[in-house]
């Protein structure tokens, strides 16, 4: 026994007889929030249309509750246990209250009892200041609310969110992804959330899953995905900006070096010495130093000295690009910008600890 | 001496001035076979409309949701037939009806129904064609969205026929418009029968041709009213859900 809600078995989608998506296994755990990411065109919101009974897959199955999906089931019921909101809020013509009670509607829920749902939803989303109003007058991010209000009204056993901030400005995004974070985890339904955005995955997945090249390449928690992913592509979509491909050359009781050609790197983990590996750092885990400073050093830290070649505001951050022989990236503060007077070719040390670089054994091709 | 030019545009202008005045006096009094000539048309076109409702709203929305082989062919002749000449179509449905025709045992040639018939014929392509259009201009994502929300097969036919309220309240105008002003085919299979099959536009042409301007400019106002009250109605409808 297993605790998936929903499963995916060996599906397999095929447009223009092409393969599209093939995924062995896939399961969302009850009450979990299951992110799906990968980039545009992966395949992902095609996995969320075949889990939600939305699309017929070429092949393969799909459990709801552990029972299988017949052929010839009743396609109605199933899919009235979901719900879904899209990119586009899609609104029907009439106002707020009218489309948050749409799928309400649909099932042919008493009045009494949905209009009493209508509002429980309208005030968690806070638009019931907008109930009388129409949907074609309201701003993008208040119709995604309605969009939103309209599909938890339903209070699904399964919520299928696809790409739903996409199309919002940051501001309007950022809002409404601290309401959606706080009411998914109140209301504890399941949610299965497709995005192209590390950061929307990691702040409200459970779990997330990347889905590349129409296969599904690694599920786990935020923390595993982000910080071990298992292949170099994996790596790059997640934002591990430094790959270094290198040999591992000694093994200190779990310390092992790594020589990457130009220097050699001290990383945590258990690999055969001789193994070919792509040496992951996340350009987050990467502290940069004064390159003057040369006493007091931790022996078991890796220090490389470089030299910056580039500086860019990005947010908050700052992103400096730093010759260590080998060109790496390093996101600082703008605190650490001005302590250390960084700019191009000012001379730095780039710190991490072996725990920080993430090793992947190279597949033979 | 023939008049010159310049009297005689004097004297059209004078006619036209006595025929308005006269026809408003019909209209006033009420003159009885004006009054059901104009009940008659109203009556044969809102029929004809209603009819090719019935048969281009589902028909329209079938082609628009469905693929099929040769379905661009079928299109085109949708597209093509909402420019039926209806002259053209009076030909054929009366080479039908004739009392030797496929049909001529209906006994229908010269009567209402026929120009029903006539008037379907002219209105459904319109209706369908302009049905396809205003269902086929809802994104796919929409019709997505709503199976995703839970939607059966007739509640999804629902909320795109409801969804496409606009355009296919026009289908509706179109197809109305299209049948109470066409005269070709009225002429043709209703005779233009005084007390059977006489309509505005049928006894309008003839009214003229005999010099009775005043009855025709009379009979040509109340075509106008009729095709402006009833597009107003539908314009009520159309117009009722987007003001705010």
């Amino acid at each position: 026994m297993n605790d998936c809600i929903l499963e995916g078995r060996n599906v397999q989608v095929l447009y223009e007889g092409r393969l599209a998506l093939a995924v062995a296994e896939i399961g969302v755990h009850r009450g979990e929030t299951l992110a799906v990411i990968g980039p545009n065109g992966a395949g992902k919101s095609t996995l969320l249309r075949i889990l939600g009974l939305l699309e017929r897959p070429a092949s393969g199955q799909i459990l709801l509750d552990s029972q299988l999906v017949a052929k010839d089931a009743d396609l109605l019921a199933l899919r009235r246990r979901f719900a879904s909101v899209f990119q586009d809020p899609l609104l029907i013509e009439g106002t707020v209250e009218r489309n948050v009670g749409l799928g309400l509607q649909l099932r042919r829920m008493a009045q009494s009892a949905a209009s009493e749902r209508i509002r429980l939803w309208m005030q968690r989303f806070g638009i019931e200041g907008l109930a009388s109003r129409q949907a074609s007058s309201l701003s993008g991010g208040e119709a995604q609310r309605v969009s939103l209000a309209r599909a938890f009204a339903i209070e699904p056993d399964i919520l299928l969110l696809d790409e739903p901030f996409a199309a919002l400005d940051p501001l309007t995004r950022e809002m409404l992804l601290r309401d959606l974070h706080r009411i998914l985890r109140e209301s504890g339904v399941t949610c299965v959330f497709v995005t192209h955005d590390r950061d929307e995955a990691q702040r409200l997945g459970d779990r997330v899953a990347v889905v590349m090249d129409g296969r599904l390449q690694q599920v786990g928690t935020p923390e595993e995905v982000f910080g071990r992913p298992i292949s170099e592509s994996v790596a790059r979509f997640v934002g591990v900006d430094n790959l270094l491909a290198g040999q591992v050359t000694a093994d200190h009781e779990g310390l092992l070096a790594v020589d990457v050609g130009s220097f050699s790197v001290r990383a945590s983990g258990r690999i055969p010495v001789g193994s070919p590996v792509i040496v992951c750092l996340r350009p987050e885990d990467l502290v940069l130093q004064s390159g003057v400073e040369t006493d007091a050093r931790d022996g078991a830290l890796n220090h490389l000295p470089g030299r910056v070649t580039g500086l860019f505001l990005t947010g908050s951050q700052y992103r400096v690009e730093v010759d260590c022989g080998h060109p790496l990236v390093a996101l600082v503060t703008k605190h650490c910008v001005q302590a250390l007077w960084l700019a191009p070719l000012s001379e730095v040390l780039v710190d991490f600890k072996p725990s920080a670089a993430h090793l992947i054994v190279k597949q033979e091709s | 001496m023939p008049a010159s030019p310049n009297q005689e545009a004097v004297a059209n202008v004078d006619l036209m001035w006595e025929g308005i005045r006269k026809a408003i006096w019909l209209l006033f009094t009420a003159d009885r076979e004006v009054i059901g000539i104009s009940l008659l048309s109203l009556r044969v076109s809102l029929t004809a409309t209603a009819i090719s409702l019935l048969i281009g709203i589902p028909l329209g929305t079938t082609i628009a949701l469905t693929r099929f082989p040769a379905r661009r062919i079928v299109i085109s002749l949708i597209n093509a037939g909402m420019g039926l000449p209806p002259v053209v179509v009076g030909l054929f449905i009366s080479i039908l009806l004739f009392r030797s025709g496929p049909l001529g045992f209906l006994d229908l040639l010269y009567t209402p129904t026929a120009i029903v018939i006539a008037q379907v014929v002219i209105a459904a392509p319109i209706v369908t064609g302009l049905t396809l259009a205003a269902v086929q201009q809802i994104p796919a994502k929409f019709r997505l969205q709503m199976l995703a929300l839970g939607a059966s097969r007739l509640q999804m036919l629902w909320l795109l026929l409801r969804q496409a309220r606009m355009p296919m309240l026009a289908a509706v105008m179109a197809g109305f418009g299209g049948v109470i002003s066409e005269i070709g085919a009225s002429m043709m299979v209703g005779g233009n029968i005084r007390g059977q099959t006489r309509v505005l536009t049928t006894a309008t042409v003839m009214e003229t041709g005999k010099g009775n301007f005043d009855i025709a400019i009379a009979l040509s106002i109340l075509l106008l009213a009729i095709t402006f009250g009833v597009n107003y109605l539908l314009t009520l409808i159309q117009q009722r859900a987007r003001t705010p």
